[in-house]
This record gives structure tokens, C-alpha cells and sequence, in this order.
């Protein structure tokens, strides 16, 4: 990718010059990325355990089949969906306002990074009705031979698999972990978006002030994309593990 | 060079950023695409499991096909967005390196959660009941003299 000639022999390790060629700030991102992605990791890969270790798990394509303002309509993934792709194009106009950092353009950072907080309140939006969605949405389960109305919360779910009551198919209780798991994961990634929205909201009132165009480069923004790119990243593994699988 | 970059005595060099935008579009065009490929992969698991006879293998072959995209997509997002391909070496090991304990965690841990399965499908893991010899040793005393 670089041009610039990396000089021949160069003793990284020598001392008197970063061995990683990257600044303090951005290096110590990098970690803490790294220890958030075990984090995230660990969460996932019991949530895992738990799963491979019971008979049978709620159907994904049955839990999130819902849209809003498409009432009871039957539209298994469409709505996750949706999120992911206003998660990737915030993505996107996040690493066109650090290309605009590099070119200290000032206009241009702030444009895509206005539009990056955008993408991330509309993601929190869209998770906020499904959590709504699936906490009141009501639903018939047997229990001990009696018809019950459930939600899903983190204690109980309605999503076991189906038998035979008076002449109609009715809902068991479903895997005890799966509202836990669903609630845990997904608010710790949601808190983790919230998180980003406020630090691309500091990085935003910071350009507009003035202050990387007085420092002399714009490598907060670069950080704070970094932070970003991770939160989209969390989120293509949570997809796959909650929705895809 | 001196346009941007941080001058650092520590930084030897600025990675020399692409000029134009081409890349990035470029990446999310593709993000997309597999995206895609995966909800396809999705629809196509669920109506597997509509149908009479759900065929097992087929849907753990979609599924092992739905995690390769999605490490697919965590590469071009770490390595284009993120821009650690254009680091150096080091640089990147440290970060990738490290990483590789994911191998051993999500092994050690989906086989113990199979593992248990088993046990709770077979009375491999109950204990014989104890009950019964405790309560012999009285009734033969008793019984003796």
C-alpha cells in the first residue's frame, strides 16, 4: 500500500522509535479493541456452550419475524437485516470522515461524521423497538396444563417447541438462557453503539471547534473510528449467532 | 507527506493513504454482496426447517458456509476499514497474534458444551443410588442375633 520506501534493515526493535510505527494513542486503542474483542468473545463462545449443551433452542427465524407497521406478518430476518446495513453504511461514512482527516478537510469530516452519529441513532432506534417488540408481544404457552400469556424476558420465553392442546398447536416454554443471552449480548453491544455515538459527538464538536485543524492532524478522528469499526464488527458476529444460526 | 500524518520522532514514516475513495466504496459493495449471500443462506436454512423432513447435514453445511462469510467480512472490515493492512508487520502480529487463543476457546468450549449434551442424554452422568446400601447394614444386624 505505501509508497514512501520503508528504509532497508530499519531495527524496529532498537529502541528510539515505535517498534509498531503507530502512535502511543492509536497502539493503545488497538489493545484495549483487543481486550473488548475477548470480552465480546467470551460471551459469545457461553453462550455457545450453553446452546450445544441443550436438546433443542428457540428457532431464530421464528422469534425475529416481525417488522414495524407490518403487524403480524410473517418476515423472518428483514428486520435484522436492516440494521446490519445502516450498521455497515455507518461504517462506511465513518472511514470517508477519517479519508476527509487525512486531506484536513475540515467540511468533509464534519458531513460524514454527522451522518456516521445518524446511522448509529437510527441502529439504537431499530434495537429499542425490537427489545420493546419482543418484551410485550404476548404469547401462548402451556404451563402445567394452562394456557399463559408470555413476553420474552430474561427469566422466562415462549419460544419451545410446539404441542398438541384442545385441538390446537400452542408454544412451551422455551430454553431458560435464551432471554438472558439475547438481553446480555445484544445490550452490552448496544451499550457499546451508545458509547460510540458520544464519542463521535465530542469528536464532532471538537472539529467543529477547531481543534484537530490546530494540533495539525485529525488523529483523534482515526481513533475514534477505530472504536467504530469495532462496534460494527461485534455486530456481524452477533448477527451470526443470534439470528443467522 | 507533510499534508497529514503525525510528526512523531517515534514514527518513522505515514502510511501513504489512498487518494481517492474508490477502495473504501469498493469494500462496502463487497460487505454488502456477502451480507446478502448470508440472509439468502438464512431464508434458505428456514424453509429447510419448514419442510417435511429437515435434512441435518444440509443445514450444518449452510451454517459452517454462514460463519466462513461472516470471518470473510471481519477481514476486509479489520483490514480495509480499519486500515490494519496498511500497517507494518509488527503492527499487525501484535494485534493478530494474540487472537489466536479464539482457536483453542471456541473449541474447548463447544466440545464441552457437547459433552455435556450427552451426558444429560444418556445416565452417563448419574450417580448410582447410595441409598440402598446404607440402609442394608442395619436390617442385618438386626437381623443376625
Amino acid at each position: 500500500m505505501s509508497t514512501t520506501a520503508i528504509p532497508t534493515n530499519t531495527k524496529w526493535w532498537s529502541g528510539g522509535r515505535s517498534p509498531f510505527n503507530a502512535s502511543y494513542g492509536k497502539v493503545m486503542m488497538w489493545y484495549f479493541l483487543m481486550s473488548d474483542a475477548f470480552t465480546f468473545g467470551a460471551f459469545l463462545i457461553s453462550y455457545g456452550t450453553i446452546r450445544f449443551s441443550v436438546n433443542s433452542w428457540a428457532d431464530p427465524n421464528h422469534v425475529f419475524n416481525a417488522f414495524p407497521f407490518a403487524g403480524h406478518a410473517n418476515l423472518p430476518l428483514a428486520f435484522v437485516s436492516l440494521m446490519t446495513f445502516i450498521l455497515i453504511f455507518s461504517s462506511v461514512t465513518m472511514v470517508l470522515a477519517v479519508h476527509e482527516g487525512h486531506k484536513m478537510n475540515r467540511k468533509g469530516v464534519e458531513k460524514y461524521m454527522v451522518l456516521t452519529i445518524l446511522g448509529g441513532l437510527a441502529f439504537l432506534g431499530c434495537q429499542a423497538w425490537e427489545w420493546t417488540h419482543l418484551i410485550t408481544g404476548d404469547h401462548a404457552v402451556l404451563v402445567n396444563g394452562q394456557i399463559e400469556h408470555w413476553g420474552t424476558t430474561v427469566s422466562k420465553n415462549p419460544w419451545g417447541h410446539e404441542v398438541m392442546h384442545d385441538g390446537a398447536m400452542v408454544a412451551t416454554p422455551g430454553p431458560i438462557a435464551f432471554g438472558g443471552y439475547f438481553f446480555g449480548i445484544t445490550g452490552f453491544h448496544g451499550f457499546h453503539v451508545f458509547s460510540g455515538v458520544i464519542i463521535n459527538l465530542v469528536m464532532l464538536i471538537k472539529t467543529r471547534l477547531g481543534h484537530f485543524d490546530q494540533r495539525g492532524h485529525y488523529e483523534m478522528i482515526e481513533k475514534a473510528g477505530l472504536y467504530w469499526h469495532f462496534v460494527d464488527l461485534v455486530w456481524v458476529f452477533v448477527f451470526l449467532c443470534f439470528y443467522l444460526i | 507527506m507533510s499534508d497529514h500524518g503525525v510528526t512523531s520522532p517515534e514514527i518513522s514514516f505515514a502510511p501513504e493513504h489512498a487518494s481517492g475513495t474508490k477502495r473504501i466504496w469498493r469494500t462496502f459493495w463487497l460487505l454488502s454482496l456477502i451480507t446478502v449471500i448470508e440472509l439468502a443462506i438464512g431464508l434458505a436454512i428456514y424453509n429447510i426447517h419448514k419442510g417435511a423432513n429437515p435434512n441435518a447435514t444440509l443445514v450444518l453445511f449452510f451454517k459452517g458456509m454462514v460463519c466462513i462469510l461472516t470471518l470473510a467480512k471481519a477481514y476486509y472490515i479489520v483490514s480495509i476499514f480499519m486500515h490494519l493492512g496498511d500497517e507494518i508487520r509488527n503492527m499487525i502480529m501484535t494485534i493478530v497474534v494474540p487472537l489466536m487463543l479464539f482457536i483453542w476457546f471456541i473449541t474447548a468450549f463447544l466440545w464441552d458444551g457437547n459433552a455435556w449434551k450427552n451426558l444429560r442424554n444418556t445416565n452417563a452422568g448419574s450417580r448410582p443410588a447410595q441409598t440402598e446400601q446404607h440402609q442394608q447394614h442395619p436390617v442385618e444386624k438386626d437381623a443376625k442375633p
